[in-house]
């Protein structure tokens, strides 16, 4: 079996303050690997988006390891998680957070430009992974131009453009309707397959389970229940 | 062009109302700021005026002379002193003070009298116009300039009024000969100027020292000091920063313009400010998509300083074309806006400045920004 790419260990995470201080992840380990397309479930407020705010080293866990292609992050400072996730995670939001007054194009680039690369090879990285989901007819249109599935799309390139090793995604297809949502989950089970990638997504959309490789179920900040998910039939529907 | 720089150009120009109201906000400082220092370095220019058209080496100044315009007196024996001094090539007294014109119709004006030897050093009328220096060794020849005809009742040469009851005729005219005070310069002879000031044949204001080609300018005026008593000896560059000094921060009035300069600069950084830092409010979700896909916090405030130096260029140019206007308008004014190229450059400068240290509230809000934010918007 090979390494994880990332890595929680009995992660303990708090969230607010005060009185309204609440425990979100209560001691959680999950492990993604290269190649497999997880599914993290759980009702609202069970701590899933804690879990990939803290796998994806957004934020620095109270107690527990983090560990990011086998390195932990503890004591890692904000300026040093940052240049963890651009080299190591790419990201995909639920309402996209395209930059609307870039078009489709400058967005991908853009995942690239904060890595400091800033030749014409970006441009063409940009556009190769803008073909690969199926965009390269819209490279020049702005966000405001594309559809729901389309902006997701560009968003999809703007997170595998940097060739991190994981892509975590809140609720893809949270947004889309369901034949852009079954679209979209075609393209992260393909790209997780293809280029060996882990995908986490967490998401409330039953519809997307064919998909997985592994279902982890959350609920109130435990991981309660794990299952193998059916790629057969995720093969079988893309 | 880099999309850090496209990033902060397409941000700034989206908002086409915000960003016309901020490059006004920032066109207003700086055409208040330009007015100000134009002003400024208009009124620093003309207060030296005189002492800049004489062509001495040296001046023989009354001890606690102020200014140019502060009038008191020197015996002549002074001069006769300097005369002996070695190296000394001339030492020519210089009548200045204040006396009344009469007009032709009987009312008076204050006029400010300026008289010396006509074949010497002294100190002589420029930019003529009408009439030659020759023609001011007439009796009761005088120049005046162009600029002040209506205020002291004549429209050229040959015209005649009266100074302390004596009767006066324009023998020449000058053009750009203004005086920051508003009381018009008029030039005669030594002699003369003696009689309209009401001043002793044997004293003057001024003695303006020429030293010989091969002079030793510093032994020349430490031996003039120990010779001369009550009596200060300072080069040209000296005096000019005595008359300075006066008239911008002895009588508050440098301050005042610096003042308003300032007032300027604060509205100027203040409007940035502001609007920079709702831009970045308005922003905030991408600024904290750029920290979540692992941009450093020096890439985020590149993008934020791009738009800082976006505003001062643009708002820069708008405020330098009004200022060119203004500093035309009033180049025949009393107290003209003067740019010079190091102005202008200073102005950049400080617009850029301003609008860079505007940034600074917007910076300190991404700094605290949370990239978890990209989860919850």
């Amino acid at each position: 079996m090979t390494e994880p790419v990332l890595e929680a260990v009995d992660v303990v995470q708090f969230l607010g303050h005060g009185a309204g201080r609440v425990q979100a992840l209560k001691g959680v380990s999950l492990s993604l690997r290269g190649g497999e397309l997880v599914l993290l479930m759980g009702p609202s407020g069970s701590g899933k988006t804690t879990l990939l705010s803290v796998m994806g080293c957004l934020m620095t866990p109270a107690s527990g390891i983090v560990r990011v292609g086998g390195q932990p992050i503890a004591g890692t400072d904000p300026e040093a998680l940052a240049r963890l996730r651009r080299d190591h995670i790419g990201f995909i939001f639920q309402s996209y957070h395209l930059f609307p007054t870039l078009t489709a194009e400058e967005n991908v680039r853009l995942a690239l430009d904060v890595r400091g690369q800033r030749s014409r090879h970006t441009v063409k990285a940009a556009r190769d992974v803008l073909g690969m989901v199926g965009l390269a007819h819209k490279r020049k249109s702005f966000p405001l131009e594309l559809s729901g599935g389309e902006q997701q799309r560009v968003a999809i390139a703007r997170a595998i453009v940097g060739q991190t090793q994981a892509i975590l995604a809140d609720e893809p297809t949270g947004a889309l309707d369901a034949e852009n949502g079954q679209a979209i989950m075609t393209l992260l089970a393909k790209i997780a397959k293809d280029q060996s990638r882990a995908v986490l997504v967490v998401t409330h959309d039953p519809r997307i389970l064919p998909f997985a490789d592994r279902i982890v179920h959350i609920e109130d900040g435990r991981i309660v229940n794990e299952e193998s998910g059916s790629p057969a039939k995720r093969v079988s529907m893309s | 062009m880099s999309l850090k720089f496209r990033l902060a150009s397409r941000n700034l120009f989206h908002d086409r109302l915000r960003f016309v109201a901020t490059i006004v906000g920032i066109i207003f400082s700086i055409v208040l700021v330009t007015v100000q220092m134009g002003l400024y370095v208009g009124f620093r220019r003309m207060v030296t005026t005189m002492i800049d058209h004489s062509p001495a080496d040296l001046w023989i100044i009354p001890t606690g002379t102020k200014c140019f315009e502060d009038p008191s007196l020197l015996d002549d024996r002074q001069r006769f002193r300097a005369l002996a001094v070695n190296g000394v090539a001339e030492a020519t007294p210089l009548v200045i003070g204040y006396a009344q014109w009469r007009l032709p119709g009987g009312t008076t004006t204050p006029v400010f009298i300026v008289g010396s030897e006509l074949q010497e050093l002294g100190l002589h009328p420029w930019n003529l116009v009408a009439g030659r220096m020759d023609d001011l060794s007439i009796p009761g020849a005088v120049a005046i300039d162009q600029s002040y005809f209506e205020r002291l009742g004549v429209s050229g040469t040959g015209e005649n009024a009266e100074i302390r009851d004596q009767k006066v005729q324009v023998a020449a005219v000058t053009k750009g000969i203004r005086s920051f005070t508003t009381t018009p310069y008029v030039f005669t002879d030594l002699d003369r100027a003696r009689a309209y000031t009401g001043t002793s044949p044997n004293k003057a204001s001024y003695l303006v020292v020429r030293l010989s080609p091969d002079a030793d300018a510093y032994a020349v005026r430490q031996e003039l000091r120990a010779s001369l008593p009550n009596v200060e000896v300072l080069t040209a560059s000296e005096f000019r920063n005595r008359s300075r000094s006066f008239w911008l921060f002895g009588t508050g009035a440098g301050a005042a313009l610096f003042a308003g300069a300032l007032l300027g600069f604060i509205v100027g950084t203040v409007i940035v400010a502001q609007t920079l830092y709702s831009s970045t409010k308005d922003h905030l979700n991408e600024f904290a998509t750029l920290r979540a896909i692992g941009s450093s916090s020096t890439y985020i405030y590149t993008v934020i300083i791009w738009q800082a130096l976006l505003n001062a260029v643009i708002g820069f140019c708008g405020a330098a074309a009004i200022g060119a206007i203004v500093v035309r308008m009033t180049a025949e004014s009393a107290l003209p806006i003067v740019m010079t190229p190091a102005l202008t450059f200073a102005l950049f400068v400080l617009t850029v400045v301003m609008c860079v240290a505007s940034a600074i509230a917007a910076i300190v809000q991404v700094m605290r920004i949370d990239p978890t934010l990209v989860f919850t918007r």
